[in-house]
């Protein structure tokens, strides 16, 4: 087990230096470079610019800026916005709250929901309701998820006037109900995408649970059929579902950032696109690299974890 | 005779993909309705009175079926049924060419990296699972920040951030295939390395690989609706569906029509290639069943 997690930490690792390399390779990308947020301004000359280079260390070979920028990054300091001078991962850190906020409640919404429909759809295969099922997953997958939300919006909103058409809270109301209230629409919306894959996921690995020996030999005991169910099939098919948990976690954040735009969100996302539109480089890199991390330890984790529940994985 | 009972009728390859092929339903409503959609956009301009960035400011956000606007018309007066094929034709194109540049990439990738394996390999394959720690709407959102908006731009953008998975299934076909006896034996022959890879490994793929470039425009279609909907795609006075929305959330009280039309060909569009994609996949190759 733990020459297990040492391999897969050191795999990890080694994506991270990759990971890191790309977004050293698009910042550099930007026009300019680097230095795009004192070239658009027509008051520098260019003697200006070439003092600015060298006090930010940008006439070095590239090898030597990756490593200094990579260390940098290794230690936490990761640049400074240029919208208002705080630290990146202090913004970053003042907009993960709402994100995580929205992202846990639509995994529950999908979780609870999809494998659900997912065990229903794999008990009675090719049923009325499975076919539906089917079906419905793969228009969920297909539907924009803003376009989903403004549909939400014209509903819920604009027609029936039940919920709040954007942001966190009304103004001067920071009660938890209220916060609940403006959370339904855009985590609904985030789930949709998310259930269709979980109930996808659980059909199959339900289907390939239910048709194993042990499964037949618990039959031919007489066990009931619900106990059939419940400990032998649920508990085995539940278990690759760690990995989708893993495999979901891009889409969900890549989900998040459009709920957010579309709702108002305060999150993470909204930040991110907020940075785009005012050339905030650092931010949108800080973001970027954030993201990617997230995913790498959430794929981490889930292997990991997977690893402690089912001991085959350890060997192979 | 018990041998009679067991004989069935021999069909080729191609006949028997296709008998079920035709089974899966769904899959054929999504051919016909790409079908529809591409010669909408192709022909349909030709048949309407209206040019799709004709402003006409008297006539802004006309209710759909008043008059000749039959979807209607949006806050400069322009109509929407012209502009949704004039759409058509940006984000069905930019799906069919960014999925044929993904393929292209994620095909040679997937081939070197299966073929040689080892270190080679390894550092390919290492590559695509790096790329793919990024979530695809924040790369392509952060490459379009840094270039010049534009048609090609997205088309070749969106390409960069969905070559990935062709390249993990063309590896993994790849390094399988060539310890076959016929890889063996173009080996034995004398072919090149190249030659083995691309006139024989390949094509033997060739059924995964066409499933996947259907999913792929798809991915495609979906992907260009949602820079072009936060502004960084493509931009106005040309229309695409995503842009098409980029407005339709100001005027969603007044004029909830500017919404629906583009929303929904954008659903239809992907929903039908995700169905093809599906259809193909029990066809080609009963044996896979992803989900």
């Amino acid at each position: 087990m733990a020459r297990y997690v040492v391999n897969r930490l050191a795999q990890a690792i080694m994506l991270l230096v990759i990971v890191s390399g790309i977004g050293f390779a698009i910042l550099h990308l930007a026009p300019g470079g680097p230095l795009s947020q004192f070239a658009v301004s027509s008051q520098m000359t260019q003697e200006d610019l070439d003092r600015v280079t060298r006090q930010l260390g940008l006439d070095r070979p590239l090898p030597v800026q990756y490593l200094d920028w990579f260390g940098r990054m290794v230690r936490g300091d990761w640049g400074k916005s240029y919208r208002d001078g705080e630290a990146v991962l202090s913004v970053i850190s003042s907009h993960l709250g709402a994100t995580l906020e929205l992202m846990a409640t639509a995994t529950i919404i999908a979780v609870l929901l999809g494998c659900w429909i997912g065990i229903l759809g794999a008990l009675r295969r090719y049923s009325l309701f499975d076919t539906l099922a089917t079906v419905g997953a793969m228009i969920a997958l297909s539907i924009p998820t803003f376009w989903f939300g403004l549909v939400t919006i014209y509903v819920f909103s604009v027609k029936l006037g039940w919920l709040p058409a954007g942001n966190r809270h009304t103004i001067g109301d920071g009660s938890f109900l209220d916060l609940l209230h403006h959370l339904i629409a855009p985590a609904m919306v985030l789930a949709l995408v998310e259930t269709a894959m979980w109930g996808r996921f659980m059909r199959s690995s339900m289907l390939e649970v239910i048709n194993q020996d042990y499964i037949r030999t618990a039959r031919a005991k007489g066990m009931p059929e619900w106990r059939i169910l419940t400990v032998h099939a649920l508990r085995n098919a539940l278990l690759p579902m760690i990995t989708v948990a893993g495999l979901q976690f891009p889409t969900l954040l890549g989900g998040a950032l459009v709920a957010e735009t579309v709702f108002t969100w305060p999150g993470m996302g909204r930040l991110f696109l907020d940075s785009i539109g005012y050339r905030d480089y650092p931010v949108v890199m800080g973001i970027l690299m954030f993201s990617a991390t997230m995913v790498l330890i959430g794929s981490l984790l889930a292997d990991i974890l997977y690893a402690v529940v089912d001991p085959r994985i350890r060997v192979g | 005779m018990a041998t009679a009972a067991f004989s069935t009728v021999q069909l080729a390859p191609g006949q028997a993909a296709w008998r079920r092929f035709r089974r899966h339903r769904l899959a054929l409503a999504g051919a016909l309705i790409i079908l529809v959609l591409v010669l909408g956009s192709t022909f349909g301009p030709y048949l309407l009175p209206f040019d799709d960035t004709y402003i006409d400011i008297m006539k802004r956000f006309a209710p759909p079926l008043s008059g000749a606007h039959i979807l209607g018309t949006d806050e400069l007066g322009r109509d929407v049924l012209a502009r949704l094929m004039m759409g058509g034709r940006v984000s069905l194109s930019i799906g069919i060419v960014a999925m044929v540049i993904a393929m292209a990439v994620g095909i040679v990738v997937g081939a070197f990296a299966g073929f040689y394996g080892g270190a080679v390999g390894a550092v390919l394959m290492r590559l695509v699972d790096a790329v793919l720690c990024f979530p695809t709407i924040f790369l392509l959102l952060a490459l379009a920040a840094l270039t010049e908006p534009g048609l090609v731009t997205t088309t070749i953008l969106i390409a960069a951030t969905a070559w990935m998975a062709v390249a993990r299934v063309v590896e993994a076909q790849v390094r399988s295939l060539r310890e076959r006896e016929f890889a063996v034996a173009a080996l034995a022959f004398g072919s090149s390395n190249l030659r083995i890879m691309f006139r024989e490994l390949v094509p033997n793929a060739i059924a995964p690989i066409v499933v996947a470039a259907t999913l792929n425009v798809a991915k495609a279609i979906l992907l260009e609706s949602y820079v072009s909907y936060l502004g960084y795609g493509i931009q106005p006075p040309a229309a695409s569906w995503g842009n098409m929305l980029n407005n339709a959330q100001i005027y969603l009280t007044s004029a909830p029509w500017l919404a629906i039309a583009p929303g929904v060909a954008i659903t239809l569009a992907v929903t039908s290639f995700n169905f093809l994609g599906d259809g193909l996949r029990d066809a080609l190759d009963p044996r896979m069943n992803i989900p």
